[in-house]
């Protein structure tokens, strides 16, 4: 199950790729993948037993084959209910970006089909990082998603792809082989253990327990620096916004969607579990960083001009959220930060699909360009206001569910911390409603909405620029219309009926909290 | 007095070897007997039989010994000859990863079609004559000297260059196997003095070729002298030259440890020269840029694989009880090699250069592997220069077949938007470039990993670290030349890239396939690199 799910979409990126001839059947047949793929996803989520996961099963669907049996390295794939829910969400995103990128203006030369092929490997890869239950497997997996993702960035983006494409893959390549360092050291230590070194993340999980702190941190801070890389934590941010501003819209969803979400996804699965005491000791670190995170990269968000790096920071911000729920190690925590993820990947997909909209029509990526959009758009602007709200976390919007189990769920063990990030929310209706009341409301202004014309300074009367078409900004098509809608869906439905993700869930973050081997601290009930 | 007997021979153990050999002796009454016109052909057919026959010798002999027989005293032990050899486990796979290497830099030496004639010739006068037209007194390094001569003229090759590279090859395969210090330097001369003539064998560009040849003459006879004066005062020390004695002689002898260590220092010096380890590499980018590419290829592949495997062995029988005192030193000079390589490889702008400081980079990893006096270290060495070593040879085919109206377009940025004009050249380069990066699923990952491990294994974390962040470094160039021909426009003059003869072809597919198995299923060719230790 888990294998199909894997090879389906990098089948599908290799048939594409060699359909460059005749677009319109290379985009219809990456859009067939991709359905195919979500369908299969579905089974594989109803396919998932929650009881059994409650009994204790740790992984499910699991699959193993000897791979290089000198390095102790199997095939191995498998989910807990926290790897479930991020293929899920990759398997929902998918299509919606590659529906969004159907007339995707691009640079001279490229295909669209190029670009879905890309797309469609980048998924399968994440597949594989998610499903591993082998460290080496992982690792494989991690370094191996770089590279489409760095032709995305490096071919199809905007003006500065080169300089963002090179960053990117430099910085994840760093943190990737000091993970390395890591992954060969976790190999020897095995190796001296055990007798024969292992990459098996369930004996790696045994060996846990017995392990010294001293080395327990060296090991943890290899694995730590590429996922706070990935993540990414504020000292190692700087690369995000240049890849989330040049990469084309719909690799930059894939990317802060789920991309990024490795790096939570790995301190959840690798960090905690395989190394608890170095966890529990460098927790205040990783805590500080995070509240920074939130704080720093909400402002910065305030006074970003551009509006695809305003999406980067404002995920920066959030992912400090998810990094604080992580390691405050308690169950409602670690399912708020695991919610966080998926509904972090929804909102923002739809945050960063809207602006890619405005920008196509506009033609510009400044804030500075767009002015009263609302008076000639009111679908795309109401669309962006529900995007948002929900980055907001607005109650009644899914984000408001997580963020407030992080927020009520990190309290108990880590009150000053979480007082602290809560004020990051102000800083984030700060961020988002200037943002808002800038762009869409008020009068028509700005050379992106009014054309040449619209000159620093020129207001225009809504209706008479309607009337003399001085405007040619257009509102929501069709496909525009059919991309967004599920997201929007998903926002509200996951806004008022977190439970089925939830449930799912549960089981897995409770096993991960046993293997960091505490319990709920007092006054944190589920 | 006492008589002299004769040493028992393992003939079957030696066969690869005398093949070759003896192939390379008969290639040189092939040049001196035949027509001009024939001896393309027939150095060529009688290069890959004997290649191929050696091969077939090995696996024979390699198949048919169990690990008893080559430790067992009498006809079957893997030493032989009265000591001067041991043809044991990594020995074996060692010949093998030569025999095969040398197959593919065969076929890239042996190729017409890319540069016509081959890119092998002995001076620019020949290159004229050889044509029936006027000889052209073209000085190296002036216009004449880089084009082809009159349109006329039928351009043809300087098969000398087959039986010299046999001899090479065959020296290379003394060297892995030789059980004492002077065998080993009587190999080293071997395959040395072939490589300084075939680095002056090039079609174009031939004053900066000369230049490579002497470069290379003059620093290789350096350092074969300084391995000669380690060798008489290890002699002193020990009073013997065989590896198994030395190592006994460590804990007995009463002579002065500095003799040991100035003879190991020196003994040193001149391998790690010929593994283009830094400080010691000043040779190699002047050498890999002015060599003609196919030689290149040989020299970059093989040469490695000899000189490390010489090196291993060294260590491993002969020093390994006095790693304690040694191993300090072999760490520092694998980290200056390492960041030499990665940061200087940050500066070039010549792709041949590019893969050179790449090489010196490559080779402090593999010291990594080589010093770590453990049977991992060893095997993990082993499959090391297997990938290494194939991987290299494609990088080089494929540079060959990227051309304009000068001959090689080496520089840089001539690459420009190459995946514009030719998408299977670039992903193909592009995919060798990630090997040697060591991206997983290519085998520049497992081999990294195979070394690394050992290395860890061995206390050597701090160096892994540095090897590691080396290989971000270097990451960063072997990157600039994907963004160059992927993300930048082709200038409108640019290089053109030439369709392969048959025999580049299978050259580089076979570079690339052994790199793509390697890094899939490795499991195999590490199965045979761990078979067995060294038997001295």
């Amino acid at each position: 199950m888990l294998l199909i799910l894997l090879l389906l979409p990098l089948v599908g990126a290799a048939v594409v790729a060699s359909m460059a001839g005749n677009q319109r059947a290379a985009k219809l047949t990456a859009f067939a993948f991709a359905i195919v793929e979500l369908v299969l996803t579905a089974v594989a989520w109803f396919a998932y037993s929650v009881a059994d996961a409650e009994a204790g099963t740790r992984f499910q669907l699991e699959l193993a084959v000897d791979w290089i049996p000198a390095f102790g390295t199997r095939f191995a794939l498998g989910v807990d209910g926290i790897a479930l829910v991020m293929i899920a969400l990759t398997a929902v995103l998918v299509p919606i970006v590659l529906g969004f990128s159907w007339e995707e203006k691009l640079p001279a030369g490229r295909t669209v089909s190029g670009l879905m092929a890309l797309i469609l490997a980048t998924q399968g890869l994440l597949v594989g990082v998610f499903a591993a239950t082998d460290v080496f497997l992982f690792y494989v997996f991690f370094e191996a998603m770089l590279i489409p993702m760095y032709f995305l960035i490096g071919r199809f983006g905007g003006p500065r792809r080169q300089y963002a494409a090179v960053k990117f893959f430099l910085y994840s390549l760093l943190g990737g082989l000091i993970m390395l360092a890591s992954v060969i050291g976790l190999f020897v230590v095995s190796g001296q253990r055990l007798g024969q070194g292992t990459f098996s993340w369930g004996e790696l999980q045994q060996l846990a327990a017995t392990l010294p702190e001293s080395t327990q941190i060296w090991l943890f801070l290899g694995f730590f620096v590429a996922f706070a890389i990935k993540a990414p934590l504020v000292p190692f941010h700087t690369w995000l916004p240049d890849a989330g501003q040049q990469a084309p819209v719909g690799a930059g969803v894939l990317l802060v969607g789920v991309l990024d979400k490795v790096g939570t996804f790995g301190f959840l699965r690798y960090c905690l579990p395989l190394f608890p005491l170095a966890s529990q000791r460098l927790a205040p670190l990783v805590l500080v960083l995070a509240v920074i995170g939130i704080l720093y990269a909400g402002m910065v968000a305030i006074g970003q001009k551009d509006l695809k790096r305003f999406v980067p920071y404002t995920s920066i911000a959030h992912f400090g959220f998810i990094a604080l729920g992580i390691f405050a190690f308690s169950t409602q925590a670690f399912a708020g930060s695991t919610l966080y993820m998926v509904n972090h990947g929804i909102s923002t997909g739809l945050l960063f699909i809207v602006i890619g909209l405005l920008i196509v029509r506009g033609g510009s990526t400044l804030v500075a360009d767009y002015g009263g959009v609302h008076k000639v758009a009111p679908l795309l602007a109401g669309t962006f206001l529900v995007a948002v709200l929900a980055s907001l976390a607005l109650p009644g919007t899914n984000s408001f569910v997580s963020e407030f189990l992080v927020l009520i769920g990190s309290f108990p063990r880590e009150p000053v911390f979480t007082i602290l990030a809560t004020v990051g929310i102000i800083v984030a209706a700060l961020y988002v409603l200037w943002l808002y009341q800038r762009t869409m409301q008020g009068p028509l202004r700005g050379t992106a909405v009014l054309g040449a014309a619209g000159g620093p300074g020129t207001v225009i009367d809504p209706v008479a620029a309607a009337e003399k078409g001085r405007t040619s900004f257009t509102d929501l098509g069709k496909r525009e219309i059919a991309v967004l809608t599920p997201l929007i869906v998903l926002i509200i439905l996951l806004g008022f009926f977190p439970g089925p993700v939830l449930d799912v869930i549960n089981p897995s973050v409770q096993s991960t909290l046993t293997e960091v081997g505490l319990v709920d601290p007092v006054g944190a009930t589920r | 007095m006492t008589p002299l007997t004769v040493p028992e021979i393992n003939y079957g153990a030696l066969l690869p070897l005398l093949i070759i050999l003896g192939a390379a002796c008969i290639a040189v009454l092939l040049e001196a007997f035949l027509p001009r016109h024939q001896r393309w052909p027939s150095q060529v057919v009688l290069s890959v039989v004997a290649i191929a026959a050696a091969g077939v010798a090995l696996g024979v002999h390699a198949s048919g010994t169990t690990a008893e027989d080559l430790t067992a005293v009498g006809e079957t032990n893997a030493v032989t000859i009265a000591g001067a050899l041991s043809v044991d486990r990594p020995a074996m796979f060692l010949w093998g990863t030569l025999l095969a290497l040398g197959l593919a830099s065969v076929l890239l030496i042996a190729d017409r079609s890319v540069e016509p004639g081959g890119a092998i010739v002995a001076s620019a006068m020949e290159r004229a004559a050889v044509g029936g037209g006027k000889p052209v007194s073209a000085a190296p390094g002036t216009s004449e000297d880089r084009g082809y001569g009159a349109p006329d003229q039928a351009p043809t090759m300087q098969t000398e260059v087959f039986p010299l590279m046999l001899f090479a090859l065959g020296g290379m395969m003394t060297f892995v196997a030789a059980n004492d210090l002077l065998t080993m330097f009587i190999a080293l001369e071997v395959l040395s003095l072939p490589l300084y003539l075939m680095c002056g064998l090039a079609r174009r560009r031939r004053l900066l070729s000369q230049e490579a040849a002497v470069k290379y003459f003059l620093l290789g006879a350096f350092a074969s002298a300084f391995f000669l004066y380690g060798l008489a005062l290890i002699y002193g020390y020990s009073g013997t030259i065989r590896f198994a004695e030395i190592s006994d002689s460590l804990a007995t002898s009463t002579r002065s440890d500095s003799l040991l260590f100035a003879g190991l220092a020196l003994l040193v010096v001149g391998l790690l020269f010929k593994g283009s380890v830094a400080p010691f590499h000043t040779w190699t980018p002047d050498v890999y840029q002015g060599a003609p590419t196919p030689v290149t290829a040989f020299m970059a592949a093989c040469t490695k694989v000899a000189a490390f495997g010489g090196i291993a062995r060294v260590l491993y029988v002969a020093f390994g009880d006095a790693r304690w005192d040694w191993t300090p030193v072999l760490w520092v000079v694998a980290v200056i090699s390492m960041v030499v390589g990665a940061v200087l490889g940050l500066a070039q702008t010549d792709v041949k250069r590019m893969i050179a400081y790449s090489s010196i980079a490559h080779a402090g990893f593999i010291l990594l592997g080589a010093m770590a006096v453990t049977e991992e270290g060893v095997s993990g060495t082993l499959f090391y220069l297997l990938a290494y070593g194939f991987t290299t040879i494609a990088v080089f085919g494929v540079i060959s077949l990227v051309r304009d109206a000068d001959g090689e377009a080496t520089a840089m940025s001539r690459w420009a938007g190459l995946a514009k004009r030719s998408p299977v050249l670039a992903g193909v380069m592009t995919f060798l470039l990630l090997a040697l990066a060591g991206i997983p699923l290519t085998s520049g990952f497992t081999s990294k990993f195979a070394v690394f491990s050992a290395a860890l294994g061995a206390g050597g974390a701090v160096l892994v670290v540095i090897a590691l962040v080396a290989s971000a470094v270097a990451a960063f160039f072997y990157l600039r030349l994907v963004v160059l021909m992927y993300f930048s426009e082709p200038p409108a003059d640019g290089p053109s890239v030439v369709v392969p003869g048959a025999f580049t072809t299978v050259a580089i597919t076979l570079g690339v396939l052994v790199t793509l198995l390697l890094g899939v299923l490795p499991t195999l060719a590490l199965g045979w690199a761990g078979s067995g230790g060294f038997v001295g």
